[in-house]
Parts: C-alpha cells; structure tokens; sequence
C-alpha cells in the first residue's frame, strides 16, 4: 500500500474540494477500495473520509418515491421496511449481494462505484486497460468465465460486479450527484455508467470532485418484482448472470415491463427494445423468446463464458414466465 | 523409562478396552477450543517478539527463465526498508511432505509464474510490501510449457503394473466401461496463511511457524540454511489448518530465517492469501481413464486405472490417483497405468487425501456407469465387488467394513427411495440420489512421546507433534487419562515443540494412530512404574479418579512418587504393515436438486457412514468428517485452480474467486462411525481418519446429478455450464 493523506470531510463542500486533489478517492466504507489498496490496484495519494457526512437516511421524497442517502449501508437499505414493502426487488438484489459483514459496511453510493471482478484487473502483474490505460487486456485469450457477453469493446471485457445497481436500473433510479461547484443534479442511472469503448478506466459520466449524495427512486412501481441471480455457489459469489424484473400484466396482457440484466455486461445493462417487444403482448413462451433473441443479438462469447449467452436466455424466459403466471 | 514397539504382531489384548477411566471414545471438547474461539491460541505470526521487523516475498511476474536484475537498491533508498534479501539459499517452493531435506532452491531460476524471488525487509509490514511491490526485477525469459495438453509425459516404470490380461477381459466382458475423467487443480485453502518468525541467539535458531510434521520441517530448514538440526527449534503450538499446504517447510521460513540472520533482528514473514496460492502446493489436475469389465451380474472380472498428472520439473511427488484401485474391488485382470507431466505450474504435492480424494471419486463414478450399463443397483454392485483378500497381492486385510457401511449408510438414508434418473422433479428442481465408497490407505507412523506423572498426581504429555485443528490435544489427553486413570483436568497435553520427543507429525491420517500409540505405550510403561511400586502386576492394576486400585487396596496416584515418573513411548512400523492390506472404508449417500433452468446444483442431504478402527474422540472424529465430506461439496461442485493458458498463473488466487463451499453450500450432514477395532493397524487398534471422508465423496453428488438430470459430467468440477449443456431447452 503506498502512503496515502487522510481527509475526513465535515460537509459536502469539503468533501467536493478535497477530492478534487490530483490522486483523491473517497472512502466510506471500504469494502472494495481497501483490498484494491492492499493490492496496489489503485494507489490514491488522498483518502477523504466522507462518512460523517450524514448521508444516512432513506427519506420519502415529495413524488412518493425515495431519496436513499449515499452513505447508507447495504443492510439498512434491503432491511429497510418501504424497501422491503415496495421495492422488493431491491431488497432481494441487495441481499444477493456480497456477505452480511461486508453488507453492513457497504454503502450505497460505494456499491455503484466497485470496481470489476476481473482477475486480470486484480493482479498488478498483468496488463489492464481499466488499471492502466493502454496497457493493453491481458483477460482476452485467457481465463474469462466471469466476462462480458454484452458492451464489451476489443479494450476491456470486465464486467460489473453489483447486484444493487442492476436493481435500481430496473427501477428506474437516480443519482443525485454534488459537484464540485457545489451544485446538485440528478442523473439517470442509465446514464450513468460508460461503455468501456477504447477507455475502460472512465466507467461513469463523474467528474473529478462529484459525490454521489443520494440515489433517487421513482414512486413504487405497480407489478411483480423478481430478482434472480445464477452464481457458482450458493451465497458470496458475484453473478454469472442476474435478472431484475419488475413487470406488469393488465388485462392478460404485458403492460409494462423494466429488465435490467447483471454478471453479462461492463455495467448493468438494459435493453429497451428487449422490453419493448413485450409490451402489450399475451404472455408466451414465443413472446418472452422474442425478447432474449433482442437482448442476446449481439451477445458475444469470449470462450469460457459462451454460456452466459444460453444461461441468460433460459434465465429471462423463466424470470418472465414467473413474473406474468397467473396465480390462484 | 522408555517403552519400544514394534507392530510386528497385531495386537489382539486390546488393553485401552480393559481401562476403567471411561474417557476413550467421548465427545470431550477440545481443551484449546475456548482458546482458539476467543483469539487467544497465538498463531505463528501472532508471537509479540521484540524489535521484529517484516518480510514480504516479492514474486516473480514471468513464467519461465532468470532473474538477471533485482534492482534492490531503488528500494533500499526509502525510509524503513531494511534489506533485500536474494539469497541462493531461498526456497524456489515448499519441501513435499516428510522430505527431511531442502527443496529445489535458487529463486532467481524461474520454473513458475508467482515464484518467490527475493524479500523485502522493513520496520513495517506495510513499508515492506509496498516495496515488495514495487521492487523491479529483470528477466531473460524462457520458453515453458503450461498445460497438460502441450506437455510430453513420463511413464515410471516402477509405477505401473499389471496382471491378467485386461485387453481381453474388456473383449470377452458382458458389460465394459471406458471412461475419462479429468479434475482440476486444488488449493489447501486452510483458513491460516503460512507464516513464520525467525530469531537467532548465536548459531541458534527458533522457529516460529505454521507447520504439519515438526521433525521433518527441522531438517528440512537445516538442510535449506546449510546448518546442523541441532541448531533448530521450531515452536507450532497452534496451527490454523494444513491440508498437506503445512507439510515440508515453504519459503517464508527460509526467508525469514536467512533475512533475520542478516540483519541480527527477529523477521516476521507472512503469506498473503494470493501467495498461498501461487506459492504452496497445489493438487495436481488429473486426467484418469477408468475401464470396468463385469459379466452379466456386474461382477467385475477387469480393473483399469490410468491417470495423468503433473508437477514441476525436479520434484518426485505425483498426485498418487490410483493408490485405491489395486485393492478396492475384485477381478482378476487389473491395470494401473501412471503419467506424470512437467509443467510450468505451481509446485505440485499434498492436498487433502493425495490420490484418492480425486481417484476414488473418479473410480466410483465409473462405478455407478456401470451400474447404470449393467442394470443392477448401485449399491449391490459394490456387494457383489467386495474382495475377501486384497485382490492384487492375496494379502488379508487387517479389517474390512465395506459391507457393514454399504448396509448402514443405504438403510439410514433411504436409498430404496432412489427413482431412475430424471424421473424426479419439484419445480424447476430436479431431485437425485447417489452414493459412493470410500476408501484411503491406513498408515502407521514412528513417533514418540513422553508422558510424566507428576508427584501430586498429574499427568503431562509431551511430543512435537502438532494439533492443525484436528483434535491432537484432545485425544492425546485422553488416551494419557484413559489409561493413567486421570480425570481430563489432571492431563495436561503439551505440543508443536522441536524440543519435544518427536511424534509423526499431522499428515496423511496417521498422527492420532501413531502418536496416540506412542503415548499409549509410555502410558503403559508408567502404569508398570506404578505397579512396581504397589507390588503387582501392571495387568492386576486398576487406575480411576486418581487412584490405583490392586489387590483391594486403594492408593492415591498423588504421593506415590517423591518425584515425577516418566516414560517415552516409541512406536513403530512393523510386519504388520507387510502382512495385511491395511485400509479404511465408509460410504456416502446424497440427495441433490438441479435446477432445471440454470443447471445449479444445491446438496439436500448428504450421510457418510466410516469405519477408522477404534474412535478415540467421537465429536473429533465427527468433525473432521464433517470437514472431508464439506471439501467434497467443494470439489464436485465448484473446486479449481484456473491457470491460464498463455503462461500458467492462477488466476483465482483468492478466497473470493476460488470457491470453497460457504454455509449455505452446505446441508446437514449425517456422520455415523462404525464401532470397529483394527488389531494389525496399531497398539491402540486406531486408523487414520482425516482423510477418508472426502476420499469418494464427490462422486456421491457428480452420482446424484446424474440422477437428478442424467447428465454426466466428466469433468470437474460439475459447475452450471456444464450441467447446463446437457440439460434439454428449459421447457421441462
């Protein structure tokens, strides 16, 4: 571990003005960015310590939906009783995650920033384009069980490691970010993660100083939410592929449906043409085929994880067939 | 006093049964569980030893070639760093087990990516690994070769052999199988990682370490440094777990030997969890050709075993895959063929049960083919396969329960509830049973112990050997109280000491029959040293409660002795070992689901049903089965060393990435142990049980999933994809 500066911010404004020092990371609870540490993954010259920013609170916002404060730990979150009442699949996602330890330390805003899984990413001995830029990626041609099948470029084939952030995707999250100005805005949890394209080491739209205060929700959304995870053993294992659904049947038919999809992307990864082609449509076997053939159309396999493309088929159409089943 | 056996005979008195302490058998706790569980056990890198300074190992980032540059002094430069030691005399990786000698050395030739080449000494730990780090090491790189699929093999001569004629009875047989098998390489993965903390006084040197057999690791680190034994003392009270990982001294003690000699200071050296990957043993993968000929019942009139597998260059050990199949089943035409690879990988040796953890699993799967090609349930055609005598030498067995575990373990768990394969299902859930044998090799060790019977009547037991967390201090404790008449709160047990007469060290099942036996035979040696004094036979002599009891007299144990009484007990290898195949055997009964979608498997049940000779601690016992069938899950289902293909480095070199099973991995496991006393094994009628209960364990679940989805995966681990691939399209 390289020696590092220590800041422990009291407001957001310290925060914001020290982490726009050359080399600064924050840290809340550590969980990832410790062990990277450790390893001399990543080195920060300064740590700024954001957790007596009293980010702590779940709040119901004026629309009905919910503000989740960035410092709030991922056990809070899935225990929390609205989360547990209206956004369940949130709750699931968030318990799939991880181990009970590292939940009660990892926050919210820390959960969208970890950093990939990847091996080759792990270990300083091999070349990385997302450790360090233009050094080329060592994980192509060797060992890629875990990678990309989907957003992958010829640069990184990482893929994201959380299961919170692909629940909040279906959702239709927020993020409230505070940047360095001081000003807050709110970005799209869709748009808030790059493709890694001929950078992988730039995986969201922050800029240097941004801190996430808040992930936003929108009011609870009506229908059945599922999430299902698909990992080598039973817990502490990251996804080989996860679903997230939150669908909605009126009238035998398809009326709304959100999917957004972990383990098989550089980031949680939604298709909306995958959702469109469900809408409206009476549940089926063909229907729900269709949509995997959208989503999985340019799936691309890197040899030791072609079966992510099969896996993710199968895993969609059962996730589907539960979520529109009629239930007695 | 000193008491010497030889186990020329076996030894039918069975003189523990006639003790009258009642101690042999019980559940007693462990006396250094409340330590271990409250943090206070101090492990070796725990010692708080003044002035210590710290090691970290810097690794080597090419496969193949020469160091021709440590560029030692960029570091040196910064504050703290102390030393950068290059020395020839560091290990290139561990000694295999019981060598008693130095492993290859010279770090700076290059045999496998992750090889330690040199250490960085600093007032810190976390100074010394950054350096580690960063140290910049040049290389003249050279071509390896990094898979077994690239490699040339060797064929031993002396490890092949053959009678009958194999060919012909897979002809002429009604049924035959051909099958291969391949497994993947293992990590130990014991919770402690390998550390140590070397302090010189002169040309003496203590040890502090993590290790399995101390009277081999002292030769071994004397051999290394290039001085006499007698100047080594390694001190192992506690070790954190071994699996094999423990067994020859590894580099960080070398390491923190010479860098503490150099700098005249104590040196602590740690491995980091991804160092115990690349740099202690791995189990060999394995690639095993199994070929069954049976007639129309399903017995078994040829048995064929090949396996491949692979270590580095120099090394003699070779995972030892077919070491059960010469004897576990009849048939007159049998076969073992072995290939050993030299790969560019991380030094092969001892991983939990070397050979038959992965060969028995492998020849139990080939099993329940042919009891699928046959027709005959799988658990009959092991009955009608039991041999009376071992069928490759005629030699008897010393003890054989096979049967009594097929009958126990089948009727326990049901498995006249078993349904054809894939016939089964509960939702997207596809439900199986399966079974398998079990099956390890029974060794008897030389070791020695001495046990003193103090004047105020209390007994200690000393020897080197060590407890890794199987229960040593528990069942030497009791063997001392059982037969000295102590209640346990009077048996003091003292261990992991060099200084200490020197036991058979943990390893190979064998420490708690062979070292037990040395504490029985001082023990008996003390009973006769008390018995002298009361003027009776040692046999006319009833010790309880502290008290000897002969000719209806009553006597006190304290006070019968002015000073303390000792004996050593040395026990030995004998005829016995020559005369009788001597073995343990059990069975293993699961209940798997497959999901029918996702093809994961999740264990339902799982019962193991072992016979050990006589069990000496019942909730120890248990335990380590408990732990082997826990490993099974994992090697069947999510177990592997992924190297990779370009330059042989592992990739998963940590906990999270390297899955071992985690508690919901895991169901209620059934653990019975039969009741059973081997007269030939050992004076204690003892054999190793650590071993057994993973040896075939996964082929009871890679069985199960057959039967849950008749899908047959011939290569492990059985993970989802591969289960997948089998299963039809989803639609059930």
């Amino acid at each position: 571990m390289k020696p590092f500066d220590y800041v422990r911010a009291l407001g957001p404004g310290d925060a914001t003005a020290a982490a726009g020092r050359e080399g600064a990371a924050f840290i809340a609870g550590g969980t990832n960015l410790l062990d990277l540490m450790k390893l001399g993954v990543m080195t920060p010259s300064t740590l700024v310590d954001i957790t007596h920013l009293h980010l702590d609170r779940v709040e119901t916002t004026e629309d009905a939906g919910l503000r989740i404060g960035a410092l709030v730990t991922n056990s809070d979150l899935a225990n929390h009783a609205a989360v547990r009442r209206d956004y369940a699949v949130l709750s699931r996602a968030l318990l799939a995650g991880a181990s009970g330890q590292l939940r009660n330390k990892a926050t919210t805003g820390g959960n969208l920033l970890q950093r990939t899984r990847c091996p080759y990413f792990y270990d300083t001995a091999m070349a990385c384009n997302k450790r360090d830029p233009g050094s080329g990626c060592r994980a192509i041609g060797g060992v890629t069980r875990l990678h990309a099948i989907l957003g992958a470029s010829a640069h990184c084939i990482a893929t994201h490691p959380s299961d919170m952030a692909v629940a909040m995707l279906a959702l239709g999250a927020g993020v409230e970010v505070e940047g360095a100005d001081g000003k807050r805005r709110v970005v799209a949890l869709d748009d808030f993660y790059r493709l890694p394209g001929e950078w992988p080491d730039i995986e969201t739209v922050l800029e240097p100083g941004d801190l996430i205060t808040a992930v936003l929700l929108p009011p609870p959304p009506q229908g059945r939410q599922i999430y299902r995870k698909v990992r080598d053993r039973a817990s502490y294992a990251f996804a080989l592929a996860s679903v997230a659904a939150v669908i909605r049947v009126d009238s035998g038919r398809i009326a709304s449906a959100a999917l957004a999809f972990g383990g098989i992307a550089p980031r949680p990864w939604r298709d909306g043409d995958a959702e469109a082609a469900l809408i409206g449509e009476v549940p089926s076997r063909e229907v729900f085929e269709r949509a995997a053939d959208i989503l999985l159309a340019d799936a691309q396999g890197q040899g030791g994880n072609e079966f992510k493309i099969d896996l993710t088929r199968r895993l969609l159409v059962s996730v589907l067939t539960e979520a529109t089943e009629e239930r007695t | 006093m000193s008491e010497h056996h030889k186990m020329d005979a076996p030894d039918h008195a069975r003189r523990l049964d006639d003790m009258a302490q009642g101690l042999i058998g019980t559940a007693m706790d462990r006396p250094d569980g409340p330590l271990k569980v409250s943090g206070t056990a101090t492990y070796a890198h725990e010692w708080a030893v003044d002035n210590l300074c710290h090691g970290v190992l810097a690794r080597a980032t090419v496969p193949t070639g020469r160091v021709s540059d440590v560029a030692a002094q960029d570091i040196l430069d910064r504050p703290g760093i102390l030393a950068v030691i290059t020395d020839r005399r560091l290990l290139r990786n561990p000694a295999q087990g019981g060598a008693g000698e130095a492993p290859v050395q010279d770090p700076s030739r290059i045999a496998y990516f992750g090889q330690p080449i040199a250490l960085v000494v600093a007032e810190t730990f976390e100074a010394a690994r950054d350096a580690a780090a960063s140290l910049r090491i040049d290389y003249e790189e050279t071509e390896g070769t990094y898979r077994p699929e690239d490699a040339a093999f060797e064929t031993p001569e002396d490890k092949q052999s053959s009678q009958g004629d194999l060919d012909a009875a897979m002809a002429q047989a009604a049924h035959s199988i051909d099958v291969t098998y391949t497994t993947p390489g293992h990590n130990s993965a014991a919770m402690e990682p390998h550390g140590a903390i070397a302090s010189w006084d002169g040309d003496d040197l203590v040890l502090r370490g993590s290790y399995q057999m101390l009277k081999h690791n002292r030769k071994e680190i004397a051999d290394s440094l290039g001085i006499d034994p007698a100047n080594v003392r390694l001190l192992s009270p506690y070790v954190g777990g071994g699996f094999g990982s423990k067994l020859g001294i590894a580099p960080e003690a070398v390491a923190a030997a010479l860098a503490a000699r150099d700098l005249g200071r104590p040196v602590s050296v740690a491995l980091s969890r991804q160092q115990v990957f690349e740099t202690t043993m791995r189990r060999s993968e394995t690639r095993q050709r199994i070929r069954l000929a049976a007639d129309a019942e399903g017995r078994l009139t040829g048995i064929g075993h090949d396996a491949w597998v692979s270590n580095l260059p120099g090394e003699t050990f070779a995972e030892p895959a077919t070491q059960a199949t010469p004897f576990l089943y009849g048939g007159e035409n049998r076969q073992i063929g072995f290939h050993v690879a030299r790969l560019n990988r991380t030094c092969a040796g001892s991983v939990r049960a070397p050979g038959e953890a992965v060969g028995v699993t492998v020849l139990e799967n080939a099993m329940d083919e042919l009891a699928e090609a046959t027709g005959v349930d799988p658990v009959d055609l092991r009955r009608r396969n039991i041999p009376d005598t071992d069928p490759s030498t005629g030699k008897p067995f010393s003890s054989h329960t096979l049967r009594r575990a097929l009958d126990d373990g089948a009727t326990r768990f049901g498995w006249n509830q078993r349904q054809r394969p894939g016939t089964r299902r509960e939702g997207d859930w596809l439900i199986g049973l399966g079974m398998a044998c079990a099956t390890r090799v029974n060794i008897l060790a030389e070791a020695r112990a001495r046990v003193s019977l103090t004047a105020d009547g209390r007994a200690v037991v000393e020897t080197d050997m060590t407890d890794i967390g199987t229960g040593t201090y528990a069942i030497l404790t009791q063997i001392a109280g059982e037969m000295l008449g102590l209640p346990l709160d009077r048996v003091t047990t003292r261990l992991g000491d060099t200084d200490l007469p020197p036991g058979s060290g943990s390893g190979g099942s064998m420490g708690a029959s062979s070292t037990g036996s040395a504490v029985y035979l001082a023990c008996r040696n003390l009973r006769a040293q008390i018995a002298a004094r009361l003027d009776c036979a040692e046999t006319d002599l009833t010790l309880k409660d502290g008290k000897a009891i002969a000719a209806n007299k009553t006597t006190d144990l304290a006070g019968l002795s002015d000073g303390t009484l000792t004996a050593e007990g040395h026990i030995e290898p004998g005829k016995t070992r020559e005369e009788t195949r001597q073995a343990t055997f059990g069975t293993f009964f699961t209940e798997v689901a497959v999901n029918a979608v996702t093809g994961e498997t999740r264990v339902r049940r799982m019962q193991g049903t072992f016979a050990a000779g006589r069990i000496l601690n019942h909730k120890t016992a248990r335990s380590q089965c408990i732990g082997g069938m826990t490993f099974g899950i994992g090697m069947a289902l999510t177990e592997e060393l992924m190297h990779d293909p370009r330059d042989g480095h592992i990739v998963n070199r940590d906990l999270a990435e390297y899955h071992m099973p985690v508690n919901a991995d895991v169901p209620q496991i059934d653990v019975v142990l039969l009741d059973e006393r081997d007269d030939w094994a050992s004076p204690i009628q003892a054999k190793g049980i650590g071993e057994l209960s993973i040896c075939g364990a996964g082929a009871a679940i890679t069985n199960a999933i057959y039967n849950a989805s008749g899908v047959r995966v011939r290569d492990y681990p059985a993970s989802l994809d591969k289960i997948l691939a089998g299963l039809d399209d989803g639609r059930g």
